[in-house]
């Protein structure tokens, strides 16, 4: 059995991500290679060859890939896939984007988002948003997988894989890469954080996440928000957590403001620790919540910030 | 331009999903069903791309037995200019369901085809990236901006670091993310006149394809439970719950 996974990166470092889908081709079992395809991305081949399990890194360094255009890097993945059984991506937009092209491109099914693996041709997955958990198996020869992170603790990252170069170049000249609008932040990102704080409609509007910043900042956590919040134009989408934003499954978890609608508890159950901080008594939100304190979060949160 | 939106029926948004007692799947008897609001978003655009005079044409295309011709309705009510409906009781993979629809855009030859990003009963996010595997054609997932200029279309995409904007030579697809646009309500006068716009019917075994399923579901189960917590009365009273009994704060 042998594995391909591919890096999520941004040419300068590996995301930590990618440490837990090599967990979850662990989990499958077999001769683990990762595929780093980008433009002077040695930094994160580097990287990759440290992480364990893997026996080779293939580094595919072409002006081509620098931006992971689905149409690119989906001819260079169908290509290698020959060598391999199952193909592994992580679930975040540039996995999601690729990944079904390649499927497509192979003739084969695509298993999404899975977060448990039951054996070489099993696994388990969220569906309807969470409310059911789906055991799928897949007859194709060939697996093509995505991979939610939240279901696989990080693998370490004290091994030593071999680096080979790739020299195909797939530039199928379909589409071009215009612009990046990046959020910059100096805190850690909402899919890696070990504390998140997210702020719900009950924020009122954008200038008051500045009373989330403190808090963040004494926890060294990530600020989220929920759809309402961004649907209301209180901050960008990026920092939505949720069924259509991101998933995340910190130590902590600190809803303020947020109600609880399903879709926002689709993207933050798997949390170790859940705190609610809501006016409303009867927001769905306690009936997760580990700790539930019923303020005014104008009140409860220059206190919090102060005890911490 | 010849703009064709596939689109699905799913339990309605607000429903609240039960897992069948012998965990075969989730309960969709006597279930409310709806357009996919990533569908309706898809039609959204496309009306919106007609009206600015960039699109003469919208065709809206629904795989399912005869009861997503309701929802082929809502899209013709709010502005799509005919529909199809590929006729067929099995519920089939996202990946033979991009082979219907290769079919159909081999027929229309439209220009754009656009599709929700994700269907929110199975969640997979894969039918528009196969379509476009299958067509050899770019694609833009995950928009939340569509702007076509001349053979191309400049789509902004919806990325975990932010926005990404990319050029597509057209013909294209486009998968809608939820920021795009504010889907319409239809009118009144729009849902009658939807009754007597075409919508052709196909069968899916006349189009010569195997559609056998590559995956089988093993079993449906309910998401393990959270249990709630405890009420706390003051902010004294969480921290010092969060340092020593849950000791994730230090």
């Amino acid at each position: 059995m042998s594995i391909l996974v591919f890096a999520e990166h941004d040419n300068s470092r590996l995301k930590s991500d990618t440490l837990k889908t090599v967990a979850a081709a662990q989990a499958i079992g077999g001769d683990i290679h990762i595929l780093v395809a980008g433009l002077k991305c040695d930094d994160v081949a580097n990287e990759a060859a440290k992480v364990n399990g893997v026996s080779k890194v293939l580094v595919a360094d072409n002006a081509a890939y620098e931006h992971q255009l689905a149409e690119n890097i989906s001819l260079l993945v169908t290509e290698l896939a020959c060598d391999y059984d199952h193909i592994l991506a992580t679930a975040l937009t540039t996995g999601k984007n690729f990944m079904p092209r390649v499927a497509a491109l192979l003739d084969v099914a695509q298993i999404s988002d899975i977060i448990a693996v039951e054996s070489t041709d099993t696994f388990v997955r969220p569906i309807y948003a969470g409310n059911a958990i789906a055991t799928v198996q897949s007859v194709d020869s060939k697996k093509v997988i995505t991979v939610r992170s939240t279901g696989f603790d990080a693998v370490a990252t004290d091994g030593n894989a071999e680096i080979v170069k790739v020299d195909s170049v797939q530039d199928a000249g379909l589409s071009a890469h215009v612009s990046d609008e990046i959020s910059k932040s100096e805190r850690p990102e909402l899919g890696a954080a070990s504390v998140v704080i997210s702020g719900g409609r009950g924020m009122q509007n954008g200038e008051n996440f500045a009373l989330l910043e403190g808090i963040a900042d004494k926890l060294g956590a990530a600020i989220g928000a929920s759809r309402a919040a961004v649907d209301a134009g209180f901050v960008p989408n990026d920092m939505q957590v949720g069924q259509t934003g991101k998933i995340v499954a910190p130590d902590l978890y600190i809803a303020v403001g947020i109600s609880g609608a399903i879709q926002h508890l689709a993207g933050m159950k798997d949390s170790k620790v859940i705190v609610a901080i809501n006016k409303d008594p009867d927001a769905p939100i306690f009936q997760v919540a580990d700790y539930g304190l019923v303020a005014d979060l104008f009140d409860a949160l220059p206190e919090l910030e102060s005890k911490l | 331009m010849k703009i064709l939106v596939p689109i699905k029926r799913v339990i309605d948004y607000n429903v609240k999903v039960r897992v069948k007692p012998d965990h075969s799947d989730v309960d969709l008897a006597n279930v409310k069903m709806s357009l996919n609001p990533f569908c309706e978003i898809a039609i959204e655009e496309a009306v919106r791309l007609k009206e600015s005079g960039v699109a003469t044409e919208i065709i809206a295309v629904s795989i399912g037995n005869k009861s997503c011709q309701e929802q082929l309705r809502t899209a013709l009510a709010l502005g799509a200019d005919r529909a199809i409906q590929i006729d067929t009781d099995e519920s089939l993979d996202s990946l033979n369901i991009a082979k219907l629809l290769q079919k159909i855009v081999d027929e229309e030859q439209p220009q754009l085809v656009i599709l929700g990003k994700q269907s929110i009963d199975s969640d997979n996010n894969q039918t528009g990236q196969m379509l476009a595997a299958l067509t050899g054609m770019p694609q833009g997932t995950f928009a939340s901006n569509v702007s076509v200029e001349g053979n191309k279309v400049n789509v902004t995409r919806e990325v975990d670091s932010g926005l990404q904007t990319v050029s597509l030579s057209l013909p294209a697809i486009v998968t809608t993310d939820l920021r795009l646009n504010e889907p319409r309500y239809a009118k009144l006068p729009d849902i009658m006149k939807a009754k007597r716009k075409p919508l052709d019917v196909k069968p899916a075994a006349d189009f010569g394809l195997d559609l056998t399923s590559r995956t089988k579901v093993i079993k449906v189960t309910p998401p393990a439970q959270r249990q709630a917590g405890i009420i706390v009365s003051s902010i004294d009273e969480l921290v010092e719950k969060l340092k020593n009994e849950a000791k994730v704060i230090s």
